[in-house]
């Protein structure tokens, strides 16, 4: 099995047009195995697998999706991440992502410490609700914000759970999670001040602090 | 239904025929899980495609309890088109421009490998009810037999629907070095009690009818009712409420109003009779209870404990399929290979497929599978180069 040549790193900035992506394709070592949480149609995993030489797993709710994903090669299974990790032995992966999925959990503290349990590292991107955009949102409509990133009716979100930048680092902190790396960004550009405010998405490599 | 299918979505086709036709091979002797020993044993098979210089693009097909070694193309000799040839051809899922393509007649068939309907070297006469009882174990022994014989080393997959889908689980588990990937379909690694019953009843229409005379049916009359009404009852399991519903509904047959006799009334009793005594002509009786058997005793998880302890040595990529509306091979057992095999963390793809057909979907739902299938040969092939 011999992986294909790394494509120039430039081409990761440009990743599938999703910050998050481009984040994660630089934090992962090439030759990993990596399970990706509510992977989609597989786009992240199959770029991964074409370009760092990983063994991609996924696993996605949407049978439409699975589908899709399958059909580019990448390995995914249909299921709920809720449930499904359960069979996994400990620490299979090198790495979890859970790429703008955990707000999308119905118990995302069980699933971050199930992903944790089946993985070294957790890779976790999540869409900032405190970016200034959604508070002017909601402090002048006087309803449920929609921008860019939350572009959805309240009643037709998949997003059940809205969290910021802060309330990541609180349940790091309850879980003991060891807070590796942490990418504040705003459309493709990184941010660095006052990333509560200004940052549409997080993105943590996060460890248990015991690791 | 299935084969109907096939043969129209055959002859819409514009492209030429790809003319097959079946090879035997003959081997001294076959050792069996019961501990007996069959000897001679005989192998037809047919192929489509070519093998490569590296031999690392062979598939082997295997095929359900009815079916036999024309999977595709047109036969030449009944030309009549392979029970899966919408999936195997040029530009197909089973891409014979790409792969080399086998299926072979399973131990104890009645289409050209040695079955209870084959002659016993011994006495002259039929095996009938004196062949040895076979399993899913000793169809997949013989089906090495064969690969060996043609010089692979290893198999690019292993796949079939069914108790196709039971042979490619013990290909895997039983010769974790010969194969690379497997798909199983709409299968299970053990029957359940319903699954049991079914064929039971089968088995039991064949044997209550006074023809099959303890299997000494050959050159007389065979127990064509039983048999019939066997396969009436396997063709209610393959189909779906949903499907039954399209099909048929309520409606009568050639006939306003009812009979008031025990004549076909409703289209699905016409059907079932016909599907019935066609099947008689294609398939042999004690074949039946043979096969069936061995589908039974199939058990997977027997002598593990566990299934993820069955799976230990598996090493192939897997890609399992269930069907929505089959409830004779329901998804959750699927769940269950995959859940083992993610216990075991192989490499796993599962999909559900929406379909209405029940368990016929293997055999009809074809635009899907073929995304799938297509995409899942292709990596597992550039991992293999």
């Amino acid at each position: 099995m011999t992986a294909p040549a790394p494509k120039p790193q430039p081409f990761v900035r440009e990743l599938l047009g999703r910050s998050d992506y481009t984040i994660i394709g630089e934090i992962v070592e090439p030759k990993t195995k990596v399970l990706d949480l509510g992977c989609g149609d597989g786009e992240l995993l199959a770029w991964l697998a074409q370009n760092k030489g990983v063994d991609a797993r996924g696993v996605e709710i949407s049978g439409g999706r699975v589908q899709r994903a399958i059909a580019r090669g990448v390995s995914v299974y249909q299921g709920d991440i809720d449930e499904g990790l359960a069979d996994y032995p400990d620490q299979a992966f090198d790495y979890v992502i859970l790429s703008q999925t955990l707000q999308e959990t119905f118990r995302p503290r069980k699933v971050l410490r199930e992903m944790l349990r089946v993985g070294r590292r957790g890779i976790v991107a999540f869409p900032n609700y405190g970016h200034w955009r959604v508070r002017l949102s909601m402090l002048l409509s006087g309803r449920a914000p929609k921008t860019a990133l939350f572009p959805y009716d309240w009643y037709e979100s998949p997003n059940i759970h809205f969290l910021t930048v802060h309330d990541f680092e609180d349940l790091a902190a309850l879980e003991h999670l060891k807070v590796e790396r942490r990418y504040f960004l705003s459309g493709a550009r990184k941010v660095t001040l006052f990333p509560n405010l200004l940052a549409e998405v997080a993105v943590y490599l996060v460890s248990t602090s015991a690791a | 239904m299935p084969e109907q299918r096939l043969a129209a979505l055959w002859y819409d086709e514009k492209t030429p025929a790809m003319v097959v036709e079946s090879n035997v091979v003959t081997f001294d002797c076959i050792p069996l899980d019961s501990g007996a020993t069959l000897a001679p044993v005989e192998v037809a098979y047919e192929s489509y495609g070519e093998l490569n210089a590296q031999k690392t693009n062979a598939i082997l097909v295997l095929h359900a309890f009815s079916g036999d070694a024309h999977a595709a193309g047109i036969n030449h000799e009944i030309g009549k088109p392979g029970w899966w040839d919408n999936m195997i051809g040029p530009g197909k899922a089973f891409d014979t421009d790409k792969y080399f393509v086998l299926c072979s007649n399973v131990l104890g068939g009645c289409r050209g490998t040695t079955g209870p309907s084959s002659m016993n070297p011994a006495t002259g006469c039929p095996y009938a009810m004196s062949f040895p009882v076979i399993t899913i174990g000793d169809m997949v022994r013989l089906q090495k037999m064969l690969i060996d014989s043609l010089g692979i080393e290893r198999l690019l997959s292993v796949t079939g629907g069914s108790m196709g889908g039971m042979q490619a689980l013990e290909w895997a588990v039983a010769y974790p070095d010969r194969v690379v990937s497997a798909i199983p379909i709409a299968t299970t690694t053990r029957h359940s009690a319903q699954q049991i019953a079914f064929n039971e009843v089968g088995r039991q229409a064949v044997m209550a009818d006074l023809d099959w005379s303890e299997g000494n049916y050959y050159g007389k009359k065979p127990p064509a009712r039983g048999l019939a009404v066997a396969r009436m009852v396997g063709h209610i399991t393959y189909m779906s409420d949903d499907s039954m519903r399209e099909k048929f509904g309520r409606r009568l047959r050639g006939k306003e109003n009812f009979g008031f006799d025990f004549d076909v009334d409703f289209e699905v009793e016409s059907y079932l009779r016909y599907r019935g005594s066609e099947f008689v002509h294609r398939f042999d009786a004690n074949s039946y209870l043979y096969i069936t058997k061995a589908m039974d005793y199939f058990d997977l998880v027997n002598g593990h404990g566990t299934l993820a302890a069955a799976f230990e040595a598996a090493r192939a990529r897997f890609l399992v399929i269930s069907f929505s509306s089959d409830w004779l091979y329901p998804s959750y057992q699927s769940q269950e290979i995959v859940r083992a095999l993610r216990a075991r963390n192989c490499d796993v793809a599962y999909v559900e497929l929406q379909s209405n057909y029940g368990h016929d979907a293997f055999l009809v739902d074809v635009a899907e599978q073929t995304d799938l299938i297509r995409g899942f040969l292709a990596s597992t092939y550039e991992k293999v180069q």
